[in-house]
């Protein structure tokens, strides 16, 4: 099946370039990073993780996200989604690849990462999060490529398969319920410290991913042969729309909590995030105006989405699309990590600005979650084009 | 309907051995702090009360600001001590700092004890802050490698080769007691002046991209000395350190004589040092 990854048209190879070249850029500023250590990055010892642990967070959830496709299909057989499954299962692939490789480029020596197995340490959630991230990750590739080598022989996959994509599916909420207990178990961190992070965290999952895969199948509806089919598409606004209420729901329930009670440990990292901070006289707010962005364009992306499915406009629904992952990326991929640690644990205010480095490393990561996602789609398409013939 | 009963069967006998097995899971979970109650034992209700402290050797410290506040000069003399001897090196700037004992503000120290008849004089109090060393420690329940771990003795150490980075335990240590080495602490500044201005080959340096923070000077404690910034306190009594579970050791008669406070004590962290204001 890898051939059809070799064989594309210009545009297809004119991506793929763009992508090696964001890619060996980042690897040039990572041999820098190597060389100086981590303080090359914008980060210090109040705000000890920055960008990388943010987009791991994040990625999570877009991998996590694949498991609206898969349930609806292989447990309540939905069939609909027959033709997108396997891009649900490919984007989780693509998202953890990238989750780990946003962990190494994290670490301050990457090269003793194996201390994790060689010392297994059940206490530590860091562990655990490895064990579900990886297994997640061997799951996907498994289940993704023996169904799909199925259809590309034309018979039906093998009855082993499915009981793995059954475990796969606990497997997802397990990974981002992991992901969330790595801040919400910690003492002294109160706006890390809320039990409904793991339901946060998901929710917003479970709209960032689907969305993201609508707008890469619309995309790929544009420039292939490939369709979804309107029901499937239908569906996924439905998932999307209602995931991100949820959201929203859980965000609010924060508020209310924060600013009803009064708790000044509460509220520090929500003024910070949305109002700004004073501290020795000056006015922390850095983040102000992308939280306000996030949340303005979060809730009008709700309402938009539903238009576009009413109006049937592949442009309304794309552009929602876009504003939903970008606003759940804000959220997620900036201001909680980054809040977190803000005020310090010496109540302290240290505002966090990437370096050039940092973002270069960060977007070839990107562009390798890209790059690895354009090859597994192609193949994808390229065999369910085959079939149906 | 037969077939179903016996799924029924299987996923309930599933769910009671679940069920049997999760305290003990959990209990391994938070491996050797026993919060989570053992079988049929209640925990203490209210955490106000005073529980049990564990027993055998425990080291502690009491830091009386009352001789800091009489002996201004004390502070930089027990940042030196500490520094110089366990080859601490200085960035020159706060991003890169790393700090293992340091004077802050009391507001910055004790931000619990706010209110708005606050005394003038506490403003300007230097409150020495140093590793905590916790009887139930955050950062040594998210290492996920073992590079920092509590001592039999109450001190929680950093093994530095075994460290890789991730920084999960100064996300954990709710006190800031913990630095990175963001660079090669063995490096050079641009004018060719080393971070470590002499080394001290007693101890070792550190490496780039690890997580260092007070050890209570356990190496100084393995062969009978005290810790290098009690000993610079001299004969002031500003620190006073000691076995905590020993009823005659000096730490034990100043701790009964004097009201002590600890930082952030309903984090239920159990912090081996104590304040005197």
């Amino acid at each position: 099946m890898i051939e059809k990854a070799l064989k594309g048209g210009r545009g297809y190879w004119a991506w793929i370039i763009f992508l090696l070249a964001i890619m060996g850029m980042g690897g040039m500023f990572y041999v820098q990073q190597y060389n100086y250590g981590l303080g090359i990055t914008g980060m210090s010892r109040d705000v000890t993780w920055g960008v990388y642990i943010s987009q791991f967070t994040f990625l999570v959830g877009v991998a996590a996200g694949g498991l609206m496709l898969v349930l609806p299909y292989y447990i309540h057989h939905y069939k609909d989604f027959g033709r997108i499954t396997i891009l649900g299962e490919f984007m989780a692939i693509a998202a953890v690849i990238m989750c780990l490789m946003f962990i190494l480029a994290d670490l301050g020596q990457p090269i003793r990462a194996l201390n994790v197995l060689l010392h297994p340490t059940p206490h530590s959630m860091l562990f655990w999060d490895m064990i579900v991230l990886n297994g997640y990750l061997f799951l996907n590739v498994v289940c993704g490529w023996a169904v799909l080598h199925a259809e590309y022989k034309g018979v039906k996959y093998a009855k082993w398969v499915k009981y793995l994509i059954y475990l796969s599916i606990p497997w997802a909420v397990s990974i981002h319920t992991v992901t969330a207990f790595l801040y919400c178990g910690l003492p002294g961190r109160h706006f890390w410290l809320t039990a409904i992070l793991a339901p946060r965290f998901l929710a917003s999952a479970f709209a960032a991913g689907p969305s993201l895969l609508l707008l890469v199948a619309l995309i790929m509806e544009k420039t292939t042969k490939f369709r979804v089919g309107q029901v499937a598409k239908d569906k996924l606004v439905t998932i999307i729309g209602y995931a991100a209420l949820l959201n929203f729901f859980f965000v609010g329930c924060e508020f209310f909590v924060a600013y009803y009670s009064q708790i000044p440990g509460h509220m520090h990292t929500l003024d910070y995030l949305f109002w700004g901070l004073t501290h020795d006289g000056h006015t922390y707010n850095n983040l102000v105006p992308f939280m306000r962005a996030s949340m303005i364009l979060g809730l009008g992306a709700i309402p938009l989405i539903f238009i576009a499915r009413a109006r049937q406009s592949t442009g309304l629904l794309a552009l929602s699309c876009i504003i939903l992952f970008v606003a759940l990326w804000i959220d997620k991929g900036l201001g909680l990590v980054l809040g977190g640690f803000v005020p310090s644990m010496m109540e302290g205010v240290t505002e966090y600005y990437p370096s050039v480095q940092e973002l270069g490393i960060t977007a070839a990561v990107w562009a390798t979650g890209f790059f690895v996602l354009t090859l597994l789609y192609k193949i994808a398409i390229e065999v369910k084009l085959e079939q149906e013939g | 309907m037969k077939q179903d009963r016996r799924d029924f069967l299987k996923v309930a006998g599933l769910a009671a051995i679940a069920g049997i097995g999760a305290p003990s899971a959990f209990n391994t979970l938070l491996k050797g702090e026993a919060t989570a109650s053992e079988h049929g034992a209640a925990a203490e209700a209210g955490h106000g009360e005073a529980i049990a402290a564990p027993t055998g050797k425990r080291w502690g410290m009491v830091i009386d600001v009352r001789k800091f506040v009489a002996n201004p000069d004390l502070p930089a003399k027990c940042v030196e001590a500490c520094h110089s001897i366990h080859n601490v090196p200085n960035f020159g700037n706060p991003k890169d700092e790393i700090k293992w004992i340091w004077p802050d503000k009391f507001e910055a120290v004790f931000p619990d004890e706010s209110h708005y008849k606050r005394h003038e004089a506490l403003h300007a109090m230097p409150i020495m802050t140093l590793c905590n060393h916790c009887d139930k420690p955050p950062c040594v329940r998210a290492c996920p490698t073992q590079a920092t771990f509590k001592m039999k003795d109450g001190v929680v150490a950093m093994d530095y080769h075994r460290c890789i980075g991730c920084r999960f335990c100064m996300a954990a240590c709710p006190y800031g007691a913990r630095s990175f080495n963001w660079r090669d602490p063995r490096g050079k500044d641009e004018n060719g002046n080393p971070f470590i201005k002499t080394v001290n080959p007693k101890f070792p340096t550190r490496m780039r991209g690890v997580v260092e923070k007070c050890n209570f000077c356990v190496e100084r404690l393995a062969i009978g000395q005290i810790p290098a910034c009690v000993e610079a306190t001299g004969t002031t009594g500003a620190m006073v350190f000691g076995d905590l579970n020993d009823q005659n050791s000096e730490v034990s008669k100043v701790l009964s004589a004097n009201f002590t406070i600890q930082r952030k004590p309903s984090l239920g962290t159990y912090p081996s040092l104590f304040y005197i204001i």
